[in-house]
């Protein structure tokens, strides 16, 4: 059972970096317009449109 | 692309910026400064529909020199921009998005909505640590539970056990804040909320596990404790953001009707600024077909103004220096200058206001079906568990093991799933009133709109539509029709406008405009004139129409011809089959309105209402409801005018229309949009169904406890036990909630 040693840790460790990660997310605002954020994610950063560039973000 | 227009505004509602206009426009209200030499403003844009319309505006104003980010914010309907301070003048961001096709107006965040921004974001940070803990601590107890059944050793239980109070303890003291404080609150002017039973659970739960770790037992509930808080958690964020979508919208109504007002900067110099910006004393100009936005005494000028969005009453008022205009009224035919007044005493918006608030007052008293069922529920969750306490010492057991079992009960029974039964329902059914065209104000106004038995309905601008149409368009030769409308759009005047909108014209004609009389030019050697009958030489043809009390005449010669039309409030469209079908379903109907008695009995015949109500002051619109809800009825007011605010207030339920008066709008349950009455049913439809839905999850959280009490009280409710019937409960009634989205009909 030496294995919890390091085991625990880890597991608390992996746990903590999820809830880091969905703090830091939700602190970037990343939450506040989540049907914007799906259609995001489909659009072509590249692609020209008419009358001007793409701003990146 | 162009823009489609399917937002829900649509094209009924009018630019604030009138088009063509000399003056410069202040938009410093709406700016904010930020560090770093930045400006930034936030734009409501009607007619984002898609990813690809955020595209466009994105990218539009990018293209723009020195902007440093222009962001969309779909789910708002919004679009933030900063600049360099002092570099770009911020109504050319409103140009530019005109140019890309979108109308865009300055949207003022103020206090409200950034403290439920702020709410939303400590709800979903709750959430998520309490998420994390839940997850964690299960790991740790299902190694429990498997073991307890093989062949755990009771220093590795102890460990774990350890282990899960290290995790729970903080994240339970953090996580379950926004429980102890509602709780504390309630209690604090001595009710009962559900908080309270929730907050006393979850602290006895962890209280007592630590206490039985420290005697090194083989149950101890951290896991509960967490799980209880994730769930409910998960409720209050659905609510939450119910709440804030439909304040979104309804933000970016207000900021689409915005109060503008054209002030003087100095006696020559004209400028377009937010009502909010003005100061008693400052002297605004308000042109013929302008709306006036502020109360204030006429410095200069002569006019007339329709009262009809005050009062009700359809008669215009004439106005005259040293004479007093309210906010909401209709300047008709000339310019005036009026001086801003402070509401005094015995203006009309202040008795309106005063009203309001003692009305809203009243309403406070409503109990919402949870909080109902917490008053119940509290009490006797606590005497089971006190009494299940006292059996077991009867019957022998030791104080300590009759403790936990009191606990385990107070555990079990705390309300996962009445937590969730109410916010769940109350998302779905918003969101499905939201696509029928009618958005919340509160998430009470369901439960409020459900139990509604009589409706009273204000005839102008509810039951008729906001703007007059002409009647008679189709008396006059299309090319004379044409003409006469692309004469209308060279005057301010309503009735002009509603002649321009039957024509359809959209090309003016250079005219001469005659204050108080009409229009007239030459147009291929012939004289043109649209006004008054009097001004065209047709007041014989204009004797039709004394016989029809609501509608005006305005008429049109064409050289020696002369047409007469008839101008008048419509029904909206579908009224008659509306009311038609309330009837049937059993709903008493009353017709409500500050208008002439004629006008009102004619509108009344029409849709087959026997109940109406004329020339009633705001006042008596409030007696009338409250003689109604004395004799037992729960009244719903639908209403639109300055005038129906207070009684949108007092009402049992209210709804407003989307082009009302803002205290109107303030004061309802819900506001619809559009040029339909069918929302109104389409609301009550969906409320009914909500309510229905609710009493059902509340039913299945009872059902629940009926099962899981007893299994408590015997004293076999051991942590695994617990965790099953709070996840299956809960996850059994939010399904149970999906239902309240009405079936497809295709």
């Amino acid at each position: 059972m030496e294995v919890l040693i390091y085991l625990v840790p880890l597991a608390l460790g992996l746990g903590l970096l999820g809830l880091g990660a969905f703090l830091w997310s939700l602190k970037t605002g990343q939450y506040d317009d989540l049907e914007g954020a799906a259609w995001r994610a489909v659009m072509d950063d590249d692609a020209p449109v008419e009358g001007g560039k793409a701003k990146e973000g | 692309m162009p823009p489609l227009n399917l937002s829900p505004f649509g094209e009924r509602l009018k630019t604030s910026w009138p088009a063509g206009m000399a003056e410069t426009r202040d938009l410093s209200h709406f700016v904010h400064h930020l560090d770093g030499g930045l400006a930034r403003m936030e734009l409501a844009v009607d007619g984002i529909v898609c990813g690809a319309c955020m595209r466009v505006i994105e990218s539009g104003l990018a293209a723009m020199p020195d902007i440093t980010l222009a962001r969309v914010n779909l789910t708002d309907r919004r679009v933030a921009v900063e600049w360099r301070d002092g570099k770009v003048d911020p109504v050319r961001l409103i140009d530019r998005l005109s140019e890309l096709g979108y109308r865009a107006y300055p949207y003022d965040a103020g206090r409200a909505a950034t403290d439920a921004e702020q709410e939303t974001r400590t709800l979903l940070r709750c959430l998520g640590v309490a998420a994390f803990a839940t997850m964690n601590i299960m790991l740790l107890s299902v190694a429990v539970w498997s073991g307890n059944a093989s062949d755990i050793s009771p220093e590795q239980r102890d460990f774990f056990h350890w282990l899960s109070a290290l995790i729970a303890l903080p994240a339970a003291a953090y996580a379950g804040r926004p429980f102890f404080h509602s709780a504390i609150r309630a209690l604090a002017v001595r009710r009962l909320n559900m908080d309270v039973p929730i907050s006393i659970g979850v602290l006895l739960a962890l209280c007592m596990s630590v206490v039985e770790t420290l005697h090194h037992a083989t149950h101890a509930y951290f896991d509960s404790a967490l799980m209880l808080l994730t769930f409910l958690l998960v409720g209050r964020t659905l609510e939450q953001a119910m709440r804030r979508r439909t304040r979104a919208v309804a933000g970016n109504l207000a900021a689409l009707r915005a109060e503008t007002v054209t002030k003087f900067v100095s006696p020559t110099d004209l400028t377009v600024v937010p009502v909010a910006s003005l100061r008693p004393g400052d002297l605004v100009l308000v042109r013929p077909g302008e709306r006036i936005a502020i109360d204030g005494v006429v410095t200069e000028g002569r006019s007339e103004i329709d009262q009809s969005l005050v009062t009700g009453e359809t008669l215009p008022v004439s106005a005259s220096k040293g004479g007093v205009v309210y906010a909401g009224t209709l300047n008709l035919s000339g310019a005036l200058r009026v001086t801003v007044s402070v509401a005094e005493h015995g203006t009309l918006l202040d008795e309106v206001t005063r009203m309001l608030d003692r009305a809203l007052e009243a309403r406070t008293h409503y109990v919402r079906v949870a909080d109902r069922a917490a008053r119940l529920y509290a009490p006797l969750v606590h005497a089971t568990a006190l009494a299940a306490m006292l059996g077991w010492i009867a019957f022998g057991a030791s104080w300590h093991d009759a403790i936990i079992t009191a606990i385990a009960v107070l555990i079990i029974t705390c309300p996962c799933a009445l937590g969730l039964a109410v916010p769940a329902v109350q998302v779905v059914a918003s969101g499905a009133l939201f696509r029928a065209g009618v958005l919340l104000n509160s998430g009470e106004g369901i439960e409020r709109l459900a139990g509604v038995d009589t409706i009273l309905f204000d005839k102008t601008g509810t039951l008729t539509l906001p703007e007059p149409e002409v009647v008679n368009a189709a008396d006059l030769p299309a090319d004379r029709l044409t003409l006469a409308g692309r004469l209308a759009l060279a005057s301010r005047h309503p009735l002009a406008a509603a002649v321009a909108r039957a024509a359809g014209a959209k090309v003016p004609l250079a005219a001469i405009e005659e204050p108080g009389q009409g229009v007239r030019c030459e147009h291929d050697g012939v004289e043109l004139r649209l006004g008054r009958p009097s001004f065209c030489d047709a007041d014989r043809n204009a004797k039709i129409f004394d016989a029809d009390p609501e509608a005006s005449a305005i008429a049109f010669a064409y050289g020696a011809e002369r047409y007469v039309l008839a101008v008048r409030q419509r029904l909206r469209g579908d009224a008659v089959d509306v009311i038609g079908s309330l009837k049937q379903d059993g709903f008493a109907i009353e017709i409500l309105s500050g208008d002439r008695a004629p006008a009102v009995a004619h509108a009344a015949r029409t849709l087959g209402v026997e109940h109406w109500h004329a020339g009633m002051t705001p006042a008596d619109k409030i007696a009338r409801i409250a003689a109604l809800q004395s004799q037992g009825r729960n009244v719903l007011m639908v209403g639109d005018g300055l005038n129906d605010a207070p009684s949108l207030a007092a009402a049992d339920a209210s709804l407003s229309v989307a082009t009302a008066a803002h205290l109107a709008q303030a004061a309802a349950d819900a506001v619809f949009l559009g040029e339909q009455l069918a929302p109104v049913a389409a609301a009550l439809v969906i409320a009914r169904r909500a309510r229905q839905l609710m009493r059902q999850n509340l039913l299945f959280a009872v059902a629940y406890n009926a099962v899981a009490v007893p299994i408590a009280i015997f004293g076999f409710a051991s942590p695994l036990v617990a965790a099953l019937a709070m996840s299956g409960s809960s996850i059994l009634v939010t399904v149970n909630a999906l239902r309240a989205k009405p079936r497809e009909r295709r």
